[in-house]
């Protein structure tokens, strides 16, 4: 956990100085377009070498009633057994965390009055559930905003997201609330981590970094338009440079501003090598996305080994005898068996 | 090999094409940092200084509705003792007024929408 | 068998969690958390790779001399193999949604088995081999070399997960632990190691046709006798073909049916069923087993051990499979056996039912029906004459067994027949049951006697559901379609709720079924006086 800090505020220190001694340069142009090609190449990468491997078998976990005769009911969500039920219940797993919500909480009583002895309650937690969404979906509209910045003229759209964001008008520049609801979902997910013995056990120094980066990010983002404010034209003229693979020198912005995109580029450039591609790899779980027909349908596995087992005749040529007295059909008479043998 | 790869290549297309999206939908285009006209009178200060106002005036002009509408107080007295009226209309735009020309300029491109507007007449003939 | 600590002081005796971080801790093996190993003769029959004498107790395992390379090409062959285990090596959260889904974490509250950990355990060998950081950073990132405890941490841990897929239901990302557990199991049978309780079933199927080792001769001379009992009780005589050509359907049912109480009951009330019916149907001695123990070791083996329900269904030119009641099995059947064995043999059809018409169109390619749909189908057309007050000295609930519940989706065929065979029924708490069931906690080959006490650990939110019916409603009677659970739920039941007894499906369906020409029921299919007696005589 320390250690994961440590870096975050290795990273900030390193890009602040980096900024006074004047080498904006370095961390607002080269860095940027560094962690741009390591994500978008990395997660390629990444898609790529999961889609080498194949999907030997059809896994869905099938999450209710499947379909069979026509009056039982079929549970389409969970248990969709067309392209487009599969379709359906990836779009609820990736865009509400569907399965997420099930979560309960086992409690273990010792002794109940109704079981009279030991009895486990199970009471609905979604706390993790709702701070996920939360947390996933501000983020999500923080990075859809800042396209102000990356293109000219800004469309409507992101017009339409800032005013809803900023829609309480609290003071001025406007507070929106994705960015304080964003510190509130990271400060939880954080913070269930270290409260939470069973996830503090098995949390990792990976599992912290990217809660401080985000944390990280969210802070210094929060503290250049709200505190420490920096000249947001020269911002964007600066940014447009990159986008227009034009870079303009960095004079006249803040060192919040390269705090800032060190932090972010240290995200993308860690995105493909970490847990982070639960992004695209929620799209490739076979125990999600595939249909649960597989009576219906043949799913066939590239890598089938040849059939090897012991054949019905291998099975009667050690059994024939007995299978005889028994009284069983034979496909080869014991007779013939027996004259094969003293031919021999 | 890839398996399932028309899938699979349809993902990686999507996902390249949403997250390059600024830099194609700039393509070829040319962006020019916008200038402000600045008032013609040069000889008069503004209320503070001009980096101040950069980067705080709509903080200050938030302090001032409230000043104004709120506390009935119309009066401010900026950073080095010179008192100004609290108002947008007589103080701001006397100097400010061309308003395509300085507001406009840099709101427009970084997609701020104040909402002075809301209850002010915007000082625009057509608008 | 050692002595069972009482429900209290199981619950009570589970420890705190360990103050060490999880890469410091070992497993310690002691009498009755580790079962026996396979004999070497039986792995050389199977020839399973390096056959060789081992002890779990023991400090060595006599692992080959370059097990090491064995394991790790081992994983690397998975890794191109599966594409599951790619993904799901790379992209757990580690957000802990699936620690308390466990019934074994319940249990033991060992955090090595919180779901997330048990697939640690090898992600922290492939964070070595795998990524940059893990070479460099070791252990501060979870990342760790193979040694000879790592193996028995695998090995432990392994069979300590029923395979129940629980924690996929709950995983944000769909993470299936049964898919690690097999491929662990996978990549340590590489060196040798399996279990004596899983291999010797395994080669058993291979050579006899089934699981016990009935040979073909004692299977028909104990399924003779189990139709004598249908006869004494029912006063009908069953018909039982075996291995005759020519018939419609080939039904195949698990070996464990025809041997244990109380499976006996319900295979009895297979033969009882499929007479009143005059099904078109023969049994078969050479696939005399539904299940599949080679799942617990290997796809292949799995594929080896399935592959004569095929191959005995075109031989005996059947038009296609009914299915008895068997948890893993179906598993098999509606997720592999298709892509294992299929596609299947020309002569067969899809199935239709030659009772009813109906044509079970979700069972096209497979051409293999779920009991319980063939008779929930029969008793929507109303063709069975039933009468569940036989059934009346009974308060039943239902468990759906794990695999038929989250690996195929069979939840509401068999509560529509078991409703319409008794009288009184009872859902457990909503969240023991259905998709969200928890296992009888000795699946995947863990129902073996050597460890009970782990087995009622791992049984504890089962038996702590089925505790909570029983004295809320008086529930005296569990049934499912399993006949591991079968064996396994009876010791549960007697530890956890005392007084309930398990029962399949079939046989319920069985008692409460009037055939054609029976004489006058006094008795169950388990020689129990039928309730109503007494009341009945008085009414004459």
């Amino acid at each position: 956990m320390l250690n994961a800090l440590l870096v975050v505020v290795a990273i900030t220190i390193i890009a602040w100085l980096g900024a006074a001694i004047g080498l904006g340069g370095l961390f607002g142009v080269f860095l940027p377009y560094v962690a741009i090609l390591v994500f978008l190449g990395g997660v390629v990468w990444r898609m790529v070498y999961w889609a080498k491997s194949p999907v030997p078998f059809a896994i869905p976990t099938t999450g209710g009633q499947e379909k069979s005769l026509d009056f039982i009911k079929q549970a389409k969500l969970d248990c969709p057994d067309t392209t487009f039920g599969v379709v359906k219940r990836m779009f609820l797993e990736v865009f509400l965390f569907r399965s997420l919500f099930r979560n309960v909480n086992a409690e273990i009583k010792t002794d109940d009055p109704i079981n009279g002895g030991p009895r486990i309650i199970y009471y609905s937690s979604k706390w993790l559930w709702l701070f996920a969404l939360i947390f996933h979906y501000c983020f999500f509209i923080v990075f859809f905003r800042h396209f102000r910045f990356f293109v000219d003229p800004v469309p409507g759209c992101i017009s339409f997201v800032e005013m809803i964001d900023g829609i309480l008008q609290i003071g001025a520049p406007r507070l929106y609330l994705t960015g304080v609801f964003l510190v509130v979902g990271v400060l939880f997910l954080l913070g269930r981590r270290l409260v939470n013995p069973r996830v503090r056990y098995i949390s990792l120094m990976q599992d912290y970094l990217p809660l401080f980066l985000i944390l990280g990010i969210a802070i210094s983002g929060i503290l250049m338009r709200y505190v420490c404010k920096t000249d947001i034209t020269q911002v964007k003229a600066f940014i447009m440079g990159l986008v227009h693979f034009s870079p303009i020198s960095s004079d006249g912005i803040d060192p919040i501003f390269f705090i800032h995109v060190a932090l972010v580029s240290s995200l993308l450039i860690y995105f493909p090598f970490s847990k982070l591609t639960h992004m695209a790899g929620v799209f490739f779980s076979p125990t999600r996305n595939l249909p649960c027909n597989t009576r219906r349908v043949r799913h066939v596995n590239p890598w089938n080994p040849p059939k090897d087992f012991l054949t019905y005749p291998e099975y009667e040529d050690l059994y024939r005898e007995a299978m005889a007295g028994a009284g069983l059909p034979l496909d080869k008479p014991l007779e013939a068996k027996k004259e094969q043998k003293s031919g021999e | 090999m890839l398996y399932n790869s028309k899938a699979v290549i349809a993902g990686i297309v999507v996902f390249l094409v949403i997250c390059t999206a600024p830099f194609w939908a700039n393509f070829g285009g040319d962006y020019k940092k916008p200038e402000v006209l600045m008032p013609a009178n040069k000889s008069e200060q503004c209320v503070e200084s001009a980096a101040f106002m950069r980067a705080e005036h709509m903080q200050l002009l938030n302090e001032w509705r409230d000043q104004a509408l709120r506390d009935d107080n119309r009066q401010y007295v900026s950073s080095n003792g010179t008192k100004w009226d609290i108002s947008l209309q007589n103080t701001c735009l006397k100097c400010h007024n061309n308003y395509e020309e300085f507001c406009d300029k840099c709101h427009l491109t970084n997609n701020v929408d104040p909402y002075c507007w809301t209850c002010h007449i915007l000082p625009k003939g057509s608008k | 068998m050692a002595k069972l600590p009482t429900p209290q002081e199981l619950v009570a005796s589970r420890p705190e969690l360990p103050s060490e971080a999880w890469l410091e801790t070992k497993p310690v093996f002691a009498p009755g958390n580790y079962c026996y190993p396979a004999k070497v003769e039986t792995m050389e029959a199977l020839h399973m790779p390096r056959p060789h004498e081992w002890d779990p107790a023991a400090e060595d395992w006599n692992l080959p001399e370059n097990w090491e390379k064995i394991l790790c090409d081992a994983f690397e062959e998975r890794l191109k193999k599966h594409r599951s285990l790619k993904l799901f090596m790379d992209i757990c959260v580690r957000c802990g949604a699936c620690a308390d889904k466990c019934q074994f974490f319940l249990g033991t509250n060992d955090p090595k088995n919180m779901p997330v950990l048990r697939a640690e355990l090898l992600r922290s060998l492939y964070r070595r081999d795998y990524s940059m950081l893990g070479k460099i950073l070791g252990k501060k990132i979870g990342a760790r070399s193979w040694d000879k405890n790592v193996v028995k941490e695998l090995f432990y841990y392994a069979y300590q997960c029923t395979e129940c897929r629980r924690c996929s239901l709950f995983c944000p990302y769909g993470i299936d632990t049964a898919e690690i557990t097999a491929i662990v199991r996978e990549m340590l049978h590489e060196v040798g190691l399996g279990l004596h309780w899983i291999m010797d079933p395994a080669k058993n199927c291979s050579f006899t046709g089934n699981h016990l080792g009935i040979k073909p001769h004692s299977y028909v001379e104990i399924v003779e006798m189990l139709a004598d009992d249908c006869e004494d009780i029912v006063g009908v005589r069953p018909k039982t073909p075996f291995n005759e050509k020519g018939h419609e359907i080939l039904f195949i049912c698990p070996s464990g049916d025809v041997f244990a109480d109380p499976g006996i009951y319900t295979f009895m009330g297979y033969l009882i069923l499929f007479n009143e019916l005059d099904l078109d149907y023969t049994l078969s001695t050479y696939a005399s087993e539904g299940g599949n123990f080679g799942s617990f070791v290997s796809f292949n083996m799995a594929k080896k051990l399935n592959a004569k329900m095929y191959e005995e269904a075109e031989r005996l030119g059947c038009k296609w499979i009914l299915g008895g009641e068997c948890g893993h099995m179906w598993r098999v059947i509606n997720q592999y056996m298709d892509t294992y064995n299929g596609p299947t043999p020309r002569g067969m059809v899809t199935p239709k039912s030659p009772i009813t018409g109906t044509v079970f169109e979700n069972a096209a390619s497979t051409k293999m029906v779920h009991i319980a749909e063939f008779e929930a189908d029969l008793i929507r057309h109303n063709k069975l004459n039933l009468d569940p007050s036989r059934n009346d000295d009974l308060i039943c609930t239902w468990h759906d067994s794990c695999n038929p519940a989250r690996g195929m989706g069979l939840l509401d065929e068999p509560r529509y027949v078991l409703k319409h065979v008794v009288n009184n029924f009872y859902e457990m708490p909503e969240n023991t049951i259905r998709e969200q069931t928890f296992c009888c906690g000795a699946g995947s080959g863990l129902n073996t006697e050597e460890i009970m006490e782990l087995r009622m650990r791992s049984g504890m939110p089962r038996g702590n559901a089925l505790r909570y019916v029983q004295q809320k409603y008086g529930v005296n009677r569990m049934c499912c379609v399993c006949a591991i659970d079968r064996a396994t739920l009876p010791p549960l039941a007697n530890y956890w709720a005392p007084g309930v007894t398990i029962s399949g499906l079939t046989e319920l369906v069985a008692n409460a079924l009037i055939c054609k020409g029976e004489h006058k029921r006094t008795v169950n299919l388990r020689q129990e006086d039928l309730p109503h007696l007494d009341e009945e005589d008085e009414g004459e």
